[in-house]
C-alpha cells in the first residue's frame, strides 16, 4: 500500500486552495521545503511569505494579515510553532480569535534523527489550553486533505498537527471529515474502547490484529479533533467499556488522554490506560525504533493492553 | 487653544481620571504618547464612524498596550465611545480592558499587551494591503523600552526586506521603563542607526508638538520603498509636574489628592 506523510497531503491541499481562494496566504519560517508550503509557493508565489528564521514574527504577521481579512496558513515544525511562538499564538491569535491556521509539521517523534530539541511532545497540551483554539491531528492522506479544506472554511484559529512520517491510507472513499466528530474505525466485540489520534491510529489498527490472536477485540476510534473533543462519542463508548485506552504520539500529560479523562471523569468514570510518552524527552533514531522504545509501536500497544486487561 | 490641543488636553484629563477610578493603569507612558495619538486620530489617519468597522482602512496598533488608557481616551475624543464608558476602564465586565482587545471594542485594531508583537502584526497588515492593491496605511506606536524585545527586530528586518512604505512606526522615546532609565536597565541606543541598518527611513521630531508630528508623518508618506520610523522625543508623564520623567509613575495610579493636583495643573474645565 502507498504510504504518505500528512505533511505532504497538507502541502498538496494547500496548493489546491491557493488556486481556488485568493484570500488564502501561506507563511513559512525557512522551512518552506520541509513544512511543505513549497507547492503553494509554486502556484501562488505572490501570496507566499518566507519570514526567515523568526517564528514569533511569523505568527504575529499571520495575525496581522488575518485581521485584514486574509486566511493565514502559517507553517513550521510543531516544536517552534507551538513552543517558541506560544506567547504570540496565545495573545495575538487566540485572544483576538483571528483566522490563523497553524500547520505544524514534524510533530511528536516524527522529527526522528533531529532528536529531542525538534520533537514536540507537548504541543497538543499547549495549544489545547489556548481558549478558542481548535486542535486537529489527521491520521492519513484523505483526512488531511479534507481537514485542510474544512479549516480554510472555518472562521477562527486552528492548530493542525502534521507528521513527516509516511502512513498508510486508513479512511476509504466514503470518508467525510467534520471538525469535532470522532470516527469509528473498528467496532469490536470486547468491552474495551481505544481512542487514537494521528500516526497512532495506524499503529492501533495493527495492534488490533495482534490482540485478535489473543481473543481481545477492542473498538478503535479515531479522534482527529482533540479540541473541541467528541464528548458524546467518548461517553457512549466509555460507558460500555471495562476500560478505555488513549493513544497519542505525545506526552500523556495534557494531550488526548487528558482531554478524554476530562470528559469521562465527570460523566462516566472508567479506568483508562494512557499510551503516550511518559514525561520524557525523545531522542535521535528511526521512527520505528522510537515508537518501539517509547512504547508506541503496535506490539507495545498490544502488550500493554493485554497487561492492563489482566489487572 | 487649537482644537487638537484641546483634544489632547481632554485626553490627558480622561487618562488620569480613568486610572484614578480604576486604581490601576500606566499613567506615565499614556501621557507620553497622548500627543502622538492626537496627531494620528485628528490629522493623520482616515478613520471615522462610517469606516470604523471596516476590515480594511488605515489602522493603528498600540504595541505598547499598557498605554491603553490613552487609546481609549482618543477613541472617546473621536466619539466612538462615551466618556461615561471610559470610567469603566479595567473594571469587571468592561470592554476597556487593562490591555486592549480588538474583539471587544471597535477602533482597537489589534489586541496587544505582551510587548514586542505589534510591529509584526503591522507587517502582516501592510503585506495584506499591498496584496489587495489598496493604499491604506498602518501605524504603530512602540515604547522605547519595548525595543528591548527581540521580536521587534525580527519585524524590523521583515518590514525593511518587504519595503513596506505603507508602514509608519512611532517610537515613544521617553527614555524610561518600568525599572528605571532605559540607558541603565538595558541600553537600546542608537535606535535610529538600528532601524537604518534594517533599511528603514529614520526621522525624528518633538513628540509633543502635534502639528509637527502631522507634518513629519505626511513627509514619511512620501518616502517610497522603505518603512519609516519617527523617533518621537517625549517626556514620560507629560503634562503633570510630579509625574514628568519619574519612572515611579510607570504603573501607578494617583490618589484623590494627586488627581486633583494633576487636573488643576492641566487646566480646562474645572468640573471635578
Amino acid at each position: 500500500m502507498n504510504k504518505k506523510a500528512t505533511r505532504d497531503s497538507f502541502g498538496e491541499a494547500l496548493a489546491q486552495l491557493a488556486l481556488e481562494n485568493e484570500n488564502v496566504v501561506a507563511l513559512s519560517a525557512d522551512l518552506t521545503g520541509s513544512a511543505r508550503t513549497a507547492q503553494f509557493k509554486e502556484v501562488a508565489p505572490e501570496r507566499h511569505f518566507n519570514l526567515g528564521i523568526a517564528e514569533a514574527n511569523m505568527i504575529s504577521v499571520a495575525a496581522g494579515m488575518a485581521a485584514n481579512g486574509k486566511i493565514s496558513f502559517a507553517s513550521s515544525f510543531a516544536m517552534f510553532a507551538s513552543g517558541r511562538a506560544y506567547d504570540q499564538v496565545r495573545n495575538m491569535v487566540g485572544y483576538p480569535h483571528l483566522n490563523v491556521k497553524i500547520c505544524a509539521s514534524h510533530s511528536g517523534l516524527s522529527a526522528v534523527e533531529n532528536g529531542a530539541t525538534h520533537q514536540a511532545l507537548e504541543d497538543i497540551a499547549l495549544m489545547r489550553a489556548v481558549p478558542g483554539m481548535t486542535v486537529i491531528q489527521p491520521c492519513d492522506d484523505r483526512e488531511t486533505r479534507q481537514a485542510i479544506r474544512t479549516v480554510s472554511e472555518y472562521e477562527g484559529p486552528v492548530y493542525v498537527r502534521l507528521s513527516r512520517e509516511p502512513v498508510e491510507e486508513i479512511n476509504d472513499e466514503s470518508y467525510h471529515f467534520e471538525i469535532g466528530r470522532g470516527v469509528i474505525i473498528h467496532e469490536g466485540s470486547s468491552p474495551i474502547a481505544m481512542f487514537a489520534t494521528g500516526c497512532l491510529v495506524q499503529q492501533s489498527l495493527k495492534a488490533l490484529k495482534l490482540l485478535k490472536q489473543q481473543g481481545i477485540d477492542p473498538t478503535l476510534i479515531n479522534i482527529h479533533t482533540i479540541k473541541p473533543i467528541d464528548e458524546e462519542l467518548i461517553v457512549r463508548y466509555a460507558g460500555e467499556s471495562d476500560f478505555i485506552v488513549s493513544l497519542e504520539e505525545h506526552s500523556v500529560m495534557g494531550g488526548l488522554g487528558s482531554a478524554i479523562a476530562e470528559v469521562t471523569a465527570s460523566r462516566c468514570p472508567v479506568r483508562q490506560l494512557f499510551i503516550g510518552t511518559q514525561d520524557v524527552y525523545g531522542e535521535s533514531g528511526r521512527f520505528d525504533q522510537l515508537l518501539e522504545k517509547y512504547g508506541l509501536s503496535a506490539e507495545k500497544i498490544a502488550e500493554r493492553i493485554v497487561e492492563f486487561a489482566g489487572k | 487653544m487649537e482644537s487638537r490641543e484641546r483634544h489632547a488636553l481632554n485626553m490627558r484629563r480622561n487618562i488620569l481620571k480613568m486610572i484614578h477610578r480604576a486604581q490601576s493603569g500606566h499613567p506615565g507612558g499614556s501621557l507620553s504618547c497622548t500627543d502622538i495619538l492626537t496627531a494620528l486620530y485628528f490629522g493623520i489617519m482616515n478613520i471615522n464612524e462610517d469606516n470604523l468597522n471596516d476590515v480594511q482602512r488605515d489602522k493603528l496598533i498600540l504595541s505598547k498596550g499598557h498605554a491603553s488608557a490613552a487609546l481609549y481616551a482618543a477613541l472617546a475624543e473621536k466619539g466612538f465611545i462615551s466618556e461615561e464608558e471610559l470610567m469603566s476602564y479595567s473594571r469587571i465586565g468592561s470592554r476597556l480592558q487593562g490591555h486592549p482587545n480588538m474583539n471587544e471594542l471597535g477602533g482597537v485594531d489589534m489586541s496587544t499587551g505582551s510587548l514586542g508583537m505589534g510591529l509584526s502584526a503591522a507587517v502582516g497588515m501592510c503585506l495584506a494591503n499591498k496584496l489587495d492593491g489598496n493604499d491604506f496605511r498602518t501605524y504603530v506606536i512602540c515604547g522605547d523600552g519595548e525595543l528591548q524585545e527581540g521580536q521587534i527586530w525580527e519585524a524590523a528586518m521583515a518590514a525593511g526586506y518587504y519595503r513596506l512604505d505603507n508602514l509608519l512606526l512611532f517610537v515613544d522615546h521617553n527614555g524610561l521603563q518600568g525599572d528605571g532609565c532605559i540607558s541603565e536597565v538595558m541600553n537600546i541606543e542608537s535606535i535610529g542607526a538600528k532601524f537604518a541598518a534594517f533599511n528603514w527611513n529614520v526621522l525624528s521630531c518633538d513628540g509633543h508638538d502635534i502639528d509637527v508630528l502631522i507634518e513629519v508623518a505626511r513627509y514619511a508618506a512620501s518616502c517610497k520603498t522603505m518603512p519609516t520610523v519617527i523617533i518621537a522625543e517625549t517626556v514620560k508623564g507629560k503634562g503633570v509636574s510630579f509625574m514628568e520623567d519619574q519612572p515611579d509613575w510607570h504603573g501607578k495610579a494617583p490618589n484623590d489628592e494627586q488627581l486633583a493636583q494633576a487636573l488643576a495643573e492641566l487646566g480646562g474645565d474645572s468640573d471635578e
